[in-house]
Order: C-alpha cells, then sequence, then structure tokens
C-alpha cells in the first residue's frame, strides 16, 4: 500500500530551481531516506509533500488525500520531527504534549489517556512538569519525537533528527525510531549522518539540485557504485606513493588535499605495498560504505 | 479562505502562557494607566480646571482607555507575535498539525484583541476607582476595547509580516503609534487644532476609537457612533487580509 506518492514534483525560487522534478513513493511499514547536500532541495520537497508549500507543478497523495488541496486532512494522521527544535519554552514539557494535541482536536480526555505512553516512550515520565529550558539536547528530541506522536500517525516525517546529538542521544533516538518501525509505523527521514540512513533505511535517495541521482536500498546502493574494499592513505609523502604506486594498485582511486582513497576489490597488494613502504603513511582499511556513494554521487565540493 | 475551529487551541495555547505570568500582566495593565491619570491629570488638571465641561482627569481617562488599548494589542501583534512566528518557530510547530496559516493568523489577531480587552477593562477598573465614570454607558467601553484591539492588531500584524528583526517596530512606534497618541486627542480636544491637522487625524482609527470612548466613559452618548465603529471595523477588516496575505507571502512560498 502506498502511503505517500509524489509525481514530478517541481518548486523554483527567483528563477532557481530547488526541487526539479522529483519522484517519490513510500510503501506502509519502511522507513525511506532522503538524502542530499546541504541545498539539495530536501527541506522544500518535505513542505511540499506536507502542503506547506505550493508545488509549481507535480501531483502529491499523503495517506490518500491530494496535497496541498486537502492537505489538512492528510496532515491529522502524520506526524512531523522539524529539523530545528522548535517546542514552546513557557510550558512544561507535559504542558507542551497536551497543547499539541489540541491543534489536532485531541480531547481533553483522550489526551490524558495518551499522556502516559507519550513520556514514557520518551523517558521523560520524571521530568513532565520541568520546563523545556531545563532538558538537556537529546531530552528536547525525544519530547519533539514524542509530540510528534500525539495523533498516533501513519506516517512521521523526521527532518535531520539526530542533528547535533552526542553519540549516546542518537542511539537512543535510533532505538525509538527502530520501535516506531517495528510497530508498523513509515518513515520518512532526512539525513547528513550516512550511517544513519545506512543503519534505518530500508530504501533511501540520494539528491542534489533537486534531482534524482540514485534510489534504492542501502546495501544495493554500495554495491552498485562502490568497490567492496576501500583503504584511505593519508600522511607525509602519501601523493608520491600515490602516483608511484598506489594508483596502480587499486581499481578506482582519487586524490584529494592530503588523503588517497582507493576503492578496490582485493585490497591485499595494497596494504602490503604500505606497509612495506616503511615511510610516515598512515592508512585505515575498511569496506565501501553509503557515504562513498554518497560523495561519489554528489562530489567533494563544500556546500555553502 | 476559511477560517476552521483550529483557530482556538491556537487562541488556547496563547491564553495559557499568559495566565502563567497573568498576576505581572495584570498589575502593567492597571499601574501604568494609573501612573498617567494621575500624573496628568492632577499636574495639567491643576492649570485646566475643566475640559468639555468635566475635570481634566475625566476627561484624559477616555483617551487614556483607547490608547492602552490600542498598545496593548500592538505589543502583543509586534513583539510577542513576532517571537512565535520567527524567533521561538511557534507556529512552524503548529503548521505542521492539522491548521492552516490563516487560522494560526486568525487566532493571533483575535488574541492580542483579547489582551486588548482586558487592557480595557484595567482601565475602566482604575477610572472607576478614582470616581471618574458611574454611568452604564461605561460597559460599552469592554466591546469597544476589542474592537480597538482588532484594528490595531491587525496593523501589527502587518508590520510582523514584514520585519526582519525587533529593531523593525521602533518604526511603527514613532512612525504611527506615537505620532497617533499626540494627534488623535487623547491629551486634549481634536478641535483646538488647525483644521489640516483635524482632517489628517480624522483619518487616523485611533481618532474614531476616542470619539467612541470618551463620551462612553462620561456617560454620554456618542455624535455619530456608527460611522467610528465603520471605520475601526473596516480597517481592522482590511489590515487582517493584508497581513494574512503577506504572511501567507512569508511562509507559506
Amino acid at each position: 500500500m502506498t502511503v505517500l506518492a509524489a509525481k514530478a514534483i517541481r518548486k523554483s525560487y527567483g528563477g532557481r530551481e530547488v526541487v526539479a522534478g522529483l519522484d517519490l513513493e513510500l510503501a506502509a511499514g519502511e522507513c525511506y531516506g532522503l538524502l542530499g547536500p546541504n541545498g539539495a532541495g530536501k527541506t522544500t520537497t518535505l513542505r511540499m509533500l506536507l502542503g506547506l508549500v505550493q508545488p509549481d507543478a507535480g501531483e502529491i497523495t499523503l495517506l490518500g488525500h491530494p496535497v496541498p488541496k486537502a492537505a489538512r486532512e492528510g496532515r491529522i494522521r502524520v506526524g512531523v520531527v522539524p529539523q530545528v527544535d522548535n517546542l514552546d519554552p513557557d510550558f512544561t514539557v507535559r504542558e507542551n504534549l497536551v497543547v499539541y494535541g489540541r491543534y489536532f482536536g485531541l480531547r481533553e480526555r483522550d489526551m490524558a489517556e495518551r499522556l502516559p505512553r507519550l513520556l514514557e516512550f520518551a523517558t521523560l515520565e520524571s521530568r513532565a512538569d520541568s520546563r523545556i529550558q531545563e532538558l538537556s539536547g537529546g531530552m528536547k528530541r525525544r519530547l519533539v519525537l514524542a509530540r510528534a506522536l500525539v495523533n498516533d500517525p501513519e506516517l512521521i516525517f523526521l527532518d535531520e533528527p539526530t542533528t547535533g546529538l552526542d553519540p549516546q542521544a542518537r542511539h537512543q533516538m535510533w532505538e525509538r525510531l527502530r520501535l516506531l518501525l517495528r510497530q508498523g509505523k513509515t518513515i520518512l527521514l532526512t539525513t547528513h549522518f550516512m550511517d544513519e540512513a545506512e543503519r534505518l533505511c530500508d530504501r533511501l535517495k540520494i539528491i542534489d539540485r533537486g534531482r534524482t541521482l540514485a534510489e534504492g536500498a542501502p546495501h544495493a546502493l554500495i554495491a552498485e557504485h562502490i568497490e567492496p574494499e576501500v583503504v584511505e592513505v593519508y600522511g607525509e609523502g602519501v601523493e608520491t606513493w600515490f602516483e608511484a604506486q598506489g594508483k596502480a594498485l587499486a581499481n578506482r582511486a582519487e586524490l584529494h588535499g592530503e588523503t588517497a582513497f582507493l576503492y578496490l576489490r582485493d585490497p591485499q597488494a595494497a596494504i602490503e605495498s604500505l606497509r612495506a613502504h616503511g615511510g610516515r603513511l598512515r592508512f585505515m582499511h575498511r569496506r565501501g560504505n553509503l557515504e562513498d556513494v554518497f560523495l561519489k554521487l554528489t562530489g567533494r565540493d563544500m556546500r555553502e | 479562505m476559511r477560517i476552521s475551529r483550529s483557530w482556538i487551541a491556537v487562541w488556547r495555547r496563547n491564553y495559557l502562557v499568559w495566565k502563567k505570568l497573568a498576576a505581572e500582566s495584570v498589575l502593567g495593565n492597571i499601574i501604568e494607566p494609573l501612573f498617567y491619570l494621575v500624573g496628568f491629570g492632577m499636574g495639567i488638571g491643576a492649570m485646566v480646571p475643566e475640559v468639555q465641561g468635566v475635570k481634566y482627569i475625566a476627561f484624559l481617562a477616555g483617551g487614556t482607555i483607547c490608547y492602552s488599548t490600542m498598545l496593548a494589542a500592538s505589543f502583543e501583534a509586534l513583539y510577542s507575535g513576532f517571537a512565535r512566528m520567527h524567533v521561538q518557530r511557534t507556529w512552524e510547530g503548529i503548521l505542521n498539525a492539522p491548521v492552516g496559516l490563516e487560522d494560526v493568523v486568525f487566532a493571533e489577531w483575535v488574541w492580542a484583541a483579547s489582551k486588548s480587552f482586558l487592557s480595557g477593562t484595567a482601565v475602566l477598573l482604575v477610572a472607576i476607582a478614582l470616581g471618574l465614570g458611574r454611568s452604564w454607558t461605561m460597559a460599552l467601553i469592554l466591546p469597544l476595547a476589542f474592537l480597538i484591539g482588532l484594528t490595531f492588531a491587525g496593523l501589527g500584524l502587518i508590520m510582523t509580516a514584514l520585519a526582519k528583526s525587533y529593531d523593525f517596530f521602533m518604526y511603527w512606534f514613532t512612525l504611527a503609534l506615537t505620532p497617533m497618541m499626540l494627534l488623535c486627542g487623547v491629551f486634549y480636544p481634536l478641535q483646538n487644532m488647525p483644521g489640516w491637522l483635524q482632517a489628517l487625524a480624522s483619518a487616523l482609527p485611533l481618532t474614531h476609537a476616542i470619539a467612541l470612548g470618551r463620551p462612553l466613559l462620561l456617560g454620554r452618548w456618542p455624535e455619530a457612533p456608527l460611522v467610528n465603529i465603520a471605520v475601526l471595523a473596516a480597517y481592522g477588516a482590511v489590515v487582517f487580509l493584508v497581513a494574512l496575505a503577506l504572511l501567507r507571502k512569508r511562509l507559506a512560498t
């Protein structure tokens, strides 16, 4: 069953096309990732899918409702975790949840029933009457997630849910997202963290400049675009070694600044060459991952 | 445009925040006009024994009510509204729920007018406590305070829609609200001014607010109440629609 579908959506701002004909289809129960560098069009896409921004062209169906025409009806069963925390600083944890429930027309009685479960989900039972300023970054993020669940949504939008969190808080966040997936929720996630996407997403789409560059399951994308083994080499003399030996030992190789990247099917010869080198070269041998795919497709240039 | 019932949830959100600081807020609503009336009323009242047949302090009270309600709605729509729209991103959170931008803006408009209502009530109580009016017509000042609130909240929301930061609001205060306070007859009868200034003042909403508020406080009937009400209501409705259009352009494109 399709939970969310978008066909050839487009959006321009001042003559610059931010979203340039994207297709998207989410099946019930899957975790779908939308990946792209800054300015790739991720947030604009999310805002169009929610009916908050009018697309210039294309068709969107959100939980069976045409968007933006009937976006409100669609949003009744959608939860949103925004990129920047917008919790109400004037309210306590509990009040944040209760007040947000009212925006969905939830009755006080229903909300009172849901509240303990939401607090438990966010492990904020003991902080129910704390003010927002007293919460840590991870707590705030968990509260934003709990707030997105007040209406028991079928589909949850998460815009960079773990940006700015420490590793402990990120792992806690992932645990909760997995729990939601086990409960049968559908998730649409944007992220900068490739490990996050690789861990959580069943399928993902890499976009840049508003266009799709690749789509598929994380392991399939890695297998399709990247050799299985990667050796990263850095240190004094890396350029000389790269030109003289490294380049020839790899199936594919790149030199960026002070680091050489060797993509290989069999890393043995390269590792032996590095061990024999005896200079100040240091290296790291690892498996090809989603970040390699991402950088290969979107380039290594900085995005401002 | 289709305002849905969800605007009430947004209004209640603002009300709940206000309730937490209600004591301070009400105190402010009472203290400031009290000093105004006592200070100006007695200080100037000693030199000006009577205006339009009443003591100067009683004459001033009607203007002060209108001026205070104007300020209450303006502060709410400008500073608090901008905080909720831009700084705290409260609106962004609300708009992710099944609530439309028109519901949010409508709720802000009515909420700011509600603050005017509270402010008007407070000044009215001060006026009663000072023995400045006893007629039943004073009760009509309460709906008037709400109407004045709608007018100035709408104007304030336009400024909020255009603002890049809080600093921008200084223009509105120095170029619009303060001149209105000084020109629209808060402190003296408009008839004392030259004709061209009277003509200018008659185009400003505060003039019409005072044309209603002052006689009502003094137990008299306004000269042309329907004209005054129509001007305030027309201002309110038009500026609300303009504010909504500007906010839609700012937030939903």
